[in-house]
């Protein structure tokens, strides 16, 4: 547990993750799971509880934890002012690995990364897409048994987000353990093998993908319809094809509807079309969907998930007078 | 490794680090080298005029106290700069690191070290051509340079707290200057203390600044034997004097810091 005055950070939250897999926690802005990293990663010790990482205990013996472990933040953690060579060289002899090994490993990482070309440039030419890889890279130059990723993608155009999924993905097949915390539930999905959701510090679900899927239920059928007069109809239409009642959005026109999974969502989708057509509702579009995390985050918190406000730290560097 | 010798190598990683921003950035050494410049202009040719002080040239007499009020610019750029890598986030990855946790602070304040003898070089051939001169032997102005690098270098573990207690660059720069201006100011740096009203008095006389500006000069002959120094203690033996309060903010400061590096990490 921690908590910073009045504000629980962390309630009770528990988590493990199996030695070569990746555990992503998913939550929005201010659910805890920078602090989870942060104390996992022995920056914050928590008010009670324990951790441990790589069968190490965080609290008793966090320098051997420190050995073990690589982090890449929130926000790219390199030096402005040395070269992205300089900032590898220097991490990896903090790690103590020798002038020798240090040097290698930075030139190394490097290539893994796509950085080569700019290796000798100071970090303050770089992109943001270039200095999240380049932090990465400073996470993974002791060949850490885990590797815990804050938000990695957070703040990076879709084009970077993309190229960043690419290169975790070849570690994740290195078979790393890795703890990935995000706020894009796509990610969640293509990176990890397990999901946690938390939120106000507490676990609210997890499973992989499909089974937090599952829980909301199977697909959904979609309808937009041209004109808000027609909406009451199309929820009479659908009503009786799925479980509960029809949900309805009503500044988009949209109606939708949660399939029980009895029947094959082809054939219900046929007697959706004839019932609206019986009821001359004109559609502009209709579509049976799979659940997405959106879903099962809305489901599961009463809330939709939050991506596009500030990251949690920047709310964590204001609460003050923290309590032990 | 060894507990010190770890210490040692990685305060010295983290030294380099830090030079090689003072060889990127030059403006950091010319920021800090402009504004005593102007002060030496402004002390020597628009007050001087007006400042007697009986039995020195005033200009010889202005430089040593320039020396020391910027070698305490010079020590703030430690606070200064740990309160960017906290905000920045680089002390988060150092404390990831299974490195020592003195360390970011010991090559830090060594790095600021190197940095203010490049600022003292840059002083003194300004001190030169406006006609200051050593008037000592090379040992005595080399103690003379010593013991104020010492002194900046005690300076540097307390701004360091600061630093790390502020935590924002731009709130610690109101708070040094609200520290530094009466304690350069309130002292024999730019004027003799005798003339200020007793309480100044008494405080110029207790204030380090006073006793480390007292020891250059008389490390560089820059005063006149002839002239009795104040009766006070710490002017009587202003080296002395210096060199204990190194050593007192040392022990106190080095473990303070220490742990407040602990604590604001921690956040």
């Amino acid at each position: 547990m921690k908590t910073y005055g009045k504000v629980r950070a962390l309630d009770g939250l528990d988590l493990a993750v199996p030695r070569g897999s990746v555990l992503a926690v998913l939550g929005p802005n201010g659910a805890g799971k920078t602090t989870s990293v942060r104390v996992l990663t022995t920056l914050l010790r928590p008010d009670s509880g324990r951790a441990e990482v790589a069968g190490i205990d965080v609290l008793r013996h966090p320098e051997r934890v420190r050995e073990r472990i690589g982090l890449s933040g929130q926000y790219a953690a390199v030096d402005e002012h040395l070269t992205g060579f300089e900032n590898l060289d220097m991490v990896g002899r903090l790690y103590h690995l020798g002038r020798r090994v240090a040097r290698e490993r930075a030139r190394e990482l490097l290539g893994v990364l796509d950085l080569e070309d700019a290796a000798d440039r100071p970090v303050r030419t770089y992109s943001g897409g270039m200095r999240r890889r380049l932090d990465l890279a400073a996470a993974l130059v002791a060949r850490p048994q885990v590797l815990f990723l804050d938000e990695p993608t957070t703040g990076l155009d879709p084009r970077s987000r993309v190229g960043m999924w690419q290169v975790l993905s070849g570690l994740v097949a290195e078979g790393t353990t890795v703890l990935l915390t995000t706020q894009y539930l796509e990610e969640a999905d293509r990176l990890a093998h397990s999901i946690v959701v938390i939120d106000h510090g507490k676990v609210i679900a997890q499973g992989t993908s499909d089974e937090l899927k599952a829980k909301v239920g199977g697909d959904v059928v979609e309808v937009v319809v041209a004109d808000h007069d027609q909406v009451p109809y199309t929820v009479s239409a659908l009503d009786g094809l799925g479980q509960g009642t029809p949900v309805v959005e009503e500044h988009t026109r949209k109606v939708s509807m949660a399939l029980s999974g009895t029947r094959p969502a082809a054939e219900v989708l046929v007697e959706a079309l004839r019932r609206l057509d019986g009821e001359a509702v004109r559609m502009l579009d209709i579509a049976v969907r799979r659940p997405t995390l959106d879903d099962v985050f809305l489901t599961l918190t009463g809330h939709v998930s939050e991506p596009d406000q500030e990251p949690d730290t920047v709310a964590a560097g204001g609460r003050k007078g923290r309590g032990r | 490794m060894s507990g010190a010798l770890q210490v040692m190598g990685d305060g010295f990683v983290i030294a380099k680090r830090n030079l090689i921003k003072v060889k990127r950035v030059p403006d950091l050494l010319v920021a800090s080298t402009l504004s005593p410049i102007m002060f030496v202009l402004l002390f020597a040719y628009v007050f001087g005029g007006s400042i007697d002080v009986p039995g020195v040239n005033y200009r010889e007499f202005l430089i040593a106290g320039i020396f020391a009020q910027t070698m305490i610019f010079g020590a703030t750029i430690t606070g200064m700069s740990l309160a960017e890598d906290l905000q920045k986030g680089v002390i988060d990855r150092f404390r990831s690191l299974p490195m020592s946790q003195a360390g970011v602070l010991i090559g830090r304040t060594s790095a600021d070290v190197m940095f203010n003898l490049l600022v003292i070089t840059v002083m003194s051939v300004t001190g030169l051509i406006v006609g200051w001169r050593i008037r000592t032997s090379f040992l005595e102005a080399l103690a003379g340079f010593v013991l104020l690098v010492l002194f900046a270098y005690a300076i540097s573990w307390v701004m360091a707290v600061v630093g790390l207690l502020v935590r924002v660059p731009e709130v610690f720069n109101n708070a040094v200057f609200i520290m530094i201006f009466p304690l350069t100011f309130i002292a024999n740096t730019f004027v003799p203390s005798d003339n200020l009203p007793t309480v100044l008095r008494a405080f110029a006389e207790w204030n380090p600044v006073s006793a480390v500006t007292q020891a250059a000069r008389e490390l560089f002959g820059n005063t006149n034997p002839l002239q009795p120094v104040p009766e006070a203690w710490p002017l009587q033996n202003p080296v002395l004097y210096t060199l204990l309060w190194v050593v007192v903010t040392l022990a106190v400061f080095v473990p303070l810091s220490v742990a407040q590096y602990r604590r604001a990490a921690a956040r």
